[in-house]
């Protein structure tokens, strides 16, 4: 029954890895700043969550699994707020019909933006 | 590496978020090299105070960067001789991770092994930082204290004007279409002080202390002056207040000191502050450690307002 | 001169240097405050790395370290980094203070800007 246990919580963890790694991935290859937040902003906090949960199954009762389920709540509260925040300025600065989100964004903005 | 980035990037926006990166790899490496306290000093304080007060900065100057005339030859060849000689340096160290090196004779392993035994704390870099070496620490303290005091005189602002502009700029205007962002925020801030607390006063039995504690709190409130303005944040808290606060933490620790005088011992000698020496340490670490917390508050959190408030001000139409 | 030995202190050494060099050759004063902060970290990552021991532990005693070993990283460096990471963090702030203060005097931060103003 341990052995049912750790492999499943090495499992999870390597899921959330590989789930981490696409991510980074997809922010290269993706040619636009709203479709590299959407990689990022959902799979980066799948990985994370399935790295955490892998660590409580391998970490058995106790003070650390309490606080690995605090980090957990808020990894999921943070995370997507995170993107939803970067995506929302997006939309303010570039507007999705344009294709000015993939430029780098020093040749498109001068001197004096500010930012908030 | 991101350093590389950094260096050929123009834009210094993009440049200042890869300083975060740079501050997680650091804190990371921290950890993993068991210094586990500096990791949570450096990821509290050495990122996110950091990042925020270049950022505010940034809002100011402009994100571009102008490309330079010359080519920088002569700096170039200064870094590489420099690097040189360096790297020759490197060669007489000991090797990583040995247990043999001088720096782990004499008074390290004094502390290592007598420090549960003085002072009756488990976390041995709070017994050495509050106890041991509590003179460098109150003169740590005083360096924040006067970074609040310079940046107070250089960057004033009159807290009639702060109150009457707080809406009118953009800068600071509660943000109030960013509906998640609130409900987010109103659910963390009061966990967030709750942790700082729980980091204030859980130093002795594990990694924690008053900077790292002071940073997560000012953050806190930081978090709710950007969601909800200015001036609601300067309805529950005056800069004279924060003054006070900021002064008044390093008096706690100073007057510690002073106590431990006024018994005939000496400056910051904790054994007199009760009857048995252990309890005398126990409180001594205590009080000196609320100190730094307080004063660190107040100065971060007073840094980020003289800095808002000022470009606020000066942004004001005329 | 084992590589696997001194490959830390050789990587530190470069973080160092691209500090130094940010910090002499970029004109911009904000790009020199970031430099220096990277000189300042990569110190940091110096001290620490000198501290580590191979197979310690924290500089936490527990009762499971107390019975098991005694082997802990030497918590003296650490101390020093503390107070290190917060001086640096006030010389950082008073620096961005003093930027803010001179782009409102001169309206530039470009620092060869700056000379040519004051040479009139």
């Amino acid at each position: 029954m341990i052995d049912l246990l750790y492999i499943l919580a090495i499992s999870l963890i390597f899921l959330g890895i590989f789930c981490n790694l696409a991510a980074s991935v997809g922010l290269f290859y993706f040619p636009d700043v709203y479709t590299r937040m959407h990689a990022t902003g959902v799979v980066d906090t799948l990985g994370t969550g399935l790295i955490l949960i892998g660590l409580m199954l391998l970490s058995g009762w106790g003070n650390a699994l309490g606080k690995l389920l605090l980090i957990l709540l808020f990894t999921l509260l943070t995370s997507p707020t995170i993107s939803y925040v970067l995506a929302n300025t997006a939309l303010k600065r570039v507007p999705a019909d344009t294709n000015e989100g993939s430029e780098c964004p020093a040749n498109s903005e001068g001197e004096g933006s500010s930012n908030h | 590496m991101t350093v590389f980035v950094i260096i050929s990037l123009r834009d210094l926006f993009a440049s200042i978020i890869l300083m975060g990166v740079y501050g997680l790899f650091s804190a990371s490496f921290f950890a993993l090299m068991d210094a586990v306290d500096v990791a949570l000093t450096e990821a509290a304080v050495g990122i996110a105070v950091s990042i925020l007060l270049l950022l505010s900065t940034l809002s100011f100057t402009g994100r571009a960067e102008k490309k330079s005339r010359q080519k920088p030859f002569l700096a170039l060849i200064i870094v590489f001789f420099t690097g040189a000689l360096l790297v020759y340096g490197t060669f007489d160290l000991p090797p990583f991770g040995s247990a043999t090196s001088p720096a782990h004779q004499h008074v390290a392993s004094y502390y290592i092994n007598e420090s549960y035994g003085e002072t009756g704390v488990a976390n041995l870099v709070s017994s050495v930082l509050a106890s041991y070496r509590g003179f460098d620490t109150l003169g740590e303290l005083v360096v924040i204290f006067t970074a609040g005091v310079g940046v107070i005189s250089l960057l004033s602002t009159s807290q009639k004007a702060l109150k009457t502009n707080g809406t009118t700029n953009k800068l600071v205007a509660p943000m109030t279409t960013h509906h998640i962002l609130r409900i987010v925020s109103k659910m963390l801030i009061p966990f967030i002080m709750l942790y700082a607390l729980y980091v204030q006063f859980h130093s002795d039995f594990g990694p924690g202390g008053g900077f790292q504690a002071g940073a997560i709190f000012a953050s806190a409130l930081i978090l709710y002056t950007l969601m909800f303005g200015l001036q609601a944040t300067l309805a529950i808290t005056s800069q004279s207040w924060l003054k006070f606060f900021a002064a008044l933490g390093v008096l706690l620790f100073a007057g510690t000191g002073i106590i431990s005088m006024l018994q005939q011992h000496n400056y910051l000698n904790y054994n007199v502050l009760a009857s048995d020496p252990i309890q005398g340490q126990h409180l001594g670490i205590l009080l000196v450690e609320l100190g730094v917390g307080i004063t660190v508050t107040a100065v971060l959190f007073q840094l980020f307002i003289s800095f808002t408030g000022y470009m606020l001000n000066i942004r004001r139409p005329a | 001169m084992n590589v696997a030995e001194s490959f830390n202190y050789w990587a530190v050494m470069i973080l160092m240097m691209s500090g130094l060099y940010i910090l002499i050759a970029q004109g911009n004063l904000v790009k020199k405050v970031i430099g220096l902060t990277i000189f300042q970290t990569s110190v940091f990552i110096l001290y620490i790395s000198m501290a580590n021991i191979t197979g310690a532990s924290a500089p936490v005693i527990s009762e499971a370290s107390s019975q098991t070993n005694l082997l802990f990283s030497n918590p003296l460096p650490h101390v020093m980094i503390l107070t290190a990471i917060v001086v640096g963090i006030s010389t950082t702030a008073l620096a961005l203070s003093l930027i803010i203060r001179i782009k409102r005097a001169y309206d530039t931060i470009e620092e060869d800007e700056i000379h040519d103003m004051d040479a009139q």
